[in-house]
C-alpha cells in the first residue's frame, strides 16, 4: 500500500513542478497581455459608463447615456461598415492575381526579388507613403501633367476614389502575403490530376486553386478588414477629412470634443463589432474550405 | 563666452594653487589668458551689446539637449530653432496642431512632453483654472518688456496680476481667395459661404476648428462669433450641413491645397494669408465685413513641462526683438511689441493684410473663454464633420 502510493506521490510532485514551470514560462506573456491589453480595455470600459467633465475629459459616474447616444455617430459607423469590406474587397481583387503569379507562375530566381519589392515599401511609415500620394494626386502631381495635354482643373485629391486608392495601396502587402503562402503550399499534383480528369483550366482554378487558397484569402480579408475598421489616417489625408469613419470619430472625441466617455463607448462598440466580424469570417471560411478549421487570430 | 555655470564662480583653493603652479611653469591656455586679463568678459559684453550673441539667461542652468514645442502650421522661421540650437545645444522638436481644443486635450491627458506651447488668448483662463500652465517666472524672461506691449492684445495673458503667458503675435481670421479662379470680388462671410456652394464648389476649405468654422457660419446670419445660443447655433449647423458636400476639405492646414491650386478659397489666418499672398500674388486675403475673429497667440509653459529650463531659455530667446523680427518676417503676423514694430520694414507695416483698416477691425471679436469648453459647440462640430 505504502509502496504503491510512493510513485504516485512523486508523479504528482513532478506534475506540479511541470505545471509550475509552465506557469513561470507563461507569466511574462500573461503579464504583458494583462498590462497592455486587459487593463486598458477595462479602463476604457469604465470610462464608457462615465460622464464628460465640464472642461472635458472624464468624471466618474454610472450611466449608459453614452451607449444610448451611439446613433449620433450612425453615419460614421455606416461609412466604416461600407468602407471596410469594400476596401478589403478592392485589396483582394488586386492582391489575388499578384499572389497567384508570385506563387505559381513567377520564375524561381525572380520570386524572392518580387516578394521583397512588395514587402520593402511596407517598412516605411504609412504616414509618409500617404503623404507621397497627397503630392501625386494633388494639383502639382498628376493634374499638373494632365494640364499639359489640355485637361484643366481636374481634381483627384480629397475624393472617395483617392481614399480607396490609398487603402488598396496601404494594405496590399497584408493581403498578398497570406494568399501567397496558401498558394505556395498548394500541391501541384492536384492541378495535374484535375486536368487529367478533364477539367477545364477555369474549373480547375475555381474547384482546386481558389478553393484551397480560401484560408489565405479569408485571413488576408479579415486582417485588412479589421485594420480598416480603425482606419483614420487615409480618410483624413486623402479624403480631406470630409468623410468620417469610426477612427476619425474616435480621434475627434478624444482630441477635440474631449468627450472621453462617449469616445470610450464607441471604442468598446468597435471592439465588439470586430469580434463579430472575426467570428463570421471564421464561419464562412470554415464552410467554404470544406470544414477545415482556420485560425484567424 | 562662459562655457559653463562654473565660469562665473569664485575659484576654489585647490584650483587656485593648480592655476598658480601652471602659471609658474609658464603654461597658460587661451581661455585662462582671456579670463585672467578680463579680455574674455569684455568680448562677451561687447558681443552681447552688439547683438552677436543673445543674452544667455540660460547660462546658469543645465538646459539638456532637447525640448519640444507645440505650435501651429507654418508658424515659425525654421532658422530660429536652428540658431537656438547653435547657441545653446538644445534641439527643438516642433509639434504642429490644428486647434486649441487639440492642445487642451493633449495637456489634459498629461505627459504631452512640451516645454513651451502657443495657446490663443481665449484659452488661457481655462488653462489657469485647470492648473495646467505655469505662472511665468518673469525674472527668467529678461528680454520681455511689458511696457512695450499693446495691452489691447496682451491683457488675457495676465490673470489677477500674475502673468501666465506672453504674446507671440496677433492677427485676424478672414478668408483667402485665388482671384484667378474666383474672379468675383468678395468682402463678406455671406459671399464666402454662398460661393462655396456655387463657383467654389469642391474647391473650398474650412478649418478643422470649431471656434472659427462655427463662428464664421454664425456671421452668415450676423450673429455673434462667440454665440452659445441654441437657436443661433442651430442655424449655423444648418448652413454647415448644407455646405458640407460642396467642400474640398475640412482642415486647418490649408496652405498645401491653396498653393497646389486644388483649393481656391479657404478660411485663413492673417499669417497664412500674408505668406500665401507674398508667394502667390493672386491669392487675396479678405476680412468679412460682418466681423469675425481677432486673436492673439501667446507662449506658455505647461506645469508638467519636462524641460522647463530650456522652455524658459527658448521663450526668452524668442522675446528678443531681434529674433522676433525675423519670426515676424517669416510668419507674416503683426507684432504686439512696439520694439519689434520699430524694427520692421515699412512695407510690412503698410501691408493691409497685416494691419487692416480700422473699420474692418472694429466689428471683429476676440474668442470667448466659454467657447473652448462648451460641449454644445464641440458636439455641433463633430456632427458637422461626421455628417
Amino acid at each position: 500500500m505504502s509502496a504503491g502510493s510512493q510513485p504516485a506521490l512523486s508523479m504528482r510532485g513532478s506534475l506540479f513542478r511541470k505545471n509550475l514551470m509552465t506557469a513561470l514560462l507563461l507569466a511574462p506573456a500573461a503579464l504583458w497581455l494583462v498590462v497592455f491589453l486587459v487593463l486598458p480595455f477595462v479602463a476604457i470600459a469604465i470610462f464608457s459608463v462615465g460622464e464628460r467633465a465640464p472642461e472635458g475629459g472624464y468624471q466618474a459616474a454610472l450611466t449608459f447615456a453614452q451607449y444610448a447616444n451611439l446613433p449620433a455617430r450612425a453615419t460614421a459607423f455606416w461609412n466604416t461598415m461600407v468602407l471596410a469590406p469594400a476596401g478589403a474587397l478592392a485589396c483582394l481583387l488586386v492582391a489575388y492575381p499578384v499572389a497567384y503569379y508570385l506563387a505559381l507562375r513567377a520564375p524561381d530566381r525572380w520570386r524572392l526579388i518580387l516578394l521583397a519589392l512588395i514587402v520593402i515599401p511596407f517598412w516605411t511609415s504609412l504616414l509618409m507613403r500617404t503623404y507621397a500620394w497627397m503630392y501625386i494626386l494633388g494639383g502639382r502631381g498628376i493634374p499638373a501633367l494632365l494640364a499639359y495635354v489640355g485637361i484643366e482643373d481636374l481634381r483627384l485629391i480629397n475624393t472617395p476614389g483617392a481614399v480607396l486608392l490609398g487603402i488598396v495601396y496601404g494594405y496590399l502587402p497584408l493581403m498578398i502575403l497570406p494568399i501567397y503562402v496558401s498558394l505556395e503550399r498548394l500541391d501541384r499534383r492536384l492541378l495535374e490530376a484535375s486536368a487529367d480528369l478533364g477539367a477545364t483550366p477555369l474549373s480547375t482554378f475555381l474547384g482546386v486553386t481558389l478553393r484551397l487558397s480560401l484560408p489565405g484569402v479569408m485571413t488576408g480579408f479579415s486582417l485588412v478588414m479589421i485594420l480598416l475598421l480603425g482606419e483614420y489616417l487615409i480618410p483624413t489625408l486623402l479624403g480631406g477629412g470630409k468623410v468620417f469613419f469610426i477612427g476619425n470619430a474616435l480621434v475627434d472625441l478624444f482630441l477635440q470634443s474631449r468627450n472621453w466617455p462617449f469616445g470610450s463607448a464607441i471604442a468598446i462598440t468597435l471592439v465588439l463589432v470586430s469580434v463579430v466580424v472575426l467570428i463570421v469570417a471564421n464561419r464562412i471560411s470554415t464552410r467554404l474550405s470544406g470544414a477545415r478549421r482556420v485560425d484567424l487570430i | 563666452m562662459p562655457k559653463s555655470y562654473r565660469d562665473g564662480l569664485p575659484i576654489s583653493p585647490d584650483k587656485f594653487v593648480d592655476q598658480l603652479m601652471r602659471l609658474k611653469r609658464g603654461s597658460i591656455s587661451r581661455r585662462d589668458f582671456l579670463g585672467l586679463t578680463g579680455l574674455g568678459v569684455a568680448t562677451a559684453v561687447m558681443a552681447r551689446e552688439l547683438g552677436i550673441m543673445p543674452t544667455p539667461a540660460f547660462a546658469a542652468e543645465d538646459l539638456g539637449d532637447r525640448m519640444s514645442i507645440a505650435t501651429w502650421p507654418n508658424y515659425h522661421d525654421p532658422q530660429t530653432f536652428e540658431n537656438f540650437k547653435a547657441d545653446t545645444g538644445v534641439a527643438v522638436e516642433v509639434n504642429v496642431f490644428g486647434s486649441n481644443e487639440e492642445m487642451l486635450a493633449k495637456l489634459q491627458a498629461g505627459g504631452s512632453g512640451w516645454s513651451l506651447f502657443v495657446p490663443t488668448n481665449y484659452t488661457i483662463s481655462t488653462y489657469k483654472k485647470l492648473g495646467i500652465i505655469e505662472a511665468l517666472d518673469m525674472a527668467k524672461l529678461g528680454n520681455f518688456d511689458g511696457k512695450s506691449e499693446d495691452a489691447r492684445f496682451t491683457a488675457e495673458g495676465t490673470i489677477d496680476g500674475t502673468t501666465y503667458a506672453v504674446p507671440k503675435n496677433w492677427g485676424t481670421t478672414g478668408f483667402a481667395v485665388n482671384t484667378k479662379k474666383l474672379t468675383k470680388p468678395m468682402s463678406s462671410w455671406k459671399e464666402f459661404w454662398d460661393t462655396a456652394m456655387a463657383e467654389g464648389d469642391g474647391r473650398t476649405m474650412v478649418h478643422d476648428y470649431q471656434l472659427t468654422t462655427i463662428g464664421n457660419a454664425l456671421k452668415y446670419y450676423g450673429y455673434s462669433f462667440n454665440s452659445l445660443k441654441q437657436d443661433e447655433l442651430a442655424k449655423a449647423e444648418e448652413l454647415l450641413l448644407k455646405v458640407k458636400p460642396h467642400l474640398f476639405a475640412v482642415s486647418s492646414d490649408y496652405q498645401p491645397g491653396m498653393r497646389a491650386g486644388d483649393a481656391w478659397m479657404t478660411m485663413c489666418w492673417t499669417n497664412d494669408g500674408a505668406q500665401l499672398h507674398r508667394d502667390i500674388p493672386e491669392i487675396a486675403y479678405v476680412l468679412g465685413k460682418e466681423g469675425g475673429e481677432i486673436w492673439t497667440d501667446f507662449y506658455a509653459i505647461p506645469k508638467d513641462a519636462p524641460n522647463k529650463p530650456a522652455g524658459y531659455a527658448l521663450l526668452n530667446y524668442l522675446m528678443n526683438p531681434k529674433v522676433a523680427v525675423k519670426e515676424h518676417l517669416a510668419n507674416g503676423a503683426p507684432s504686439t511689441d512696439a520694439r519689434v514694430n520699430a524694427l520692421l520694414p515699412k512695407e510690412v507695416l503698410d501691408n493691409p493684410i497685416l494691419y487692416p483698416a480700422a473699420d474692418l477691425l472694429k466689428p471683429l471679436e476676440f474668442g470667448a473663454a466659454a467657447t473652448l469648453t462648451d460641449p454644445g459647440r464641440a458636439e455641433l462640430m463633430a456632427r458637422f464633420k461626421s455628417a
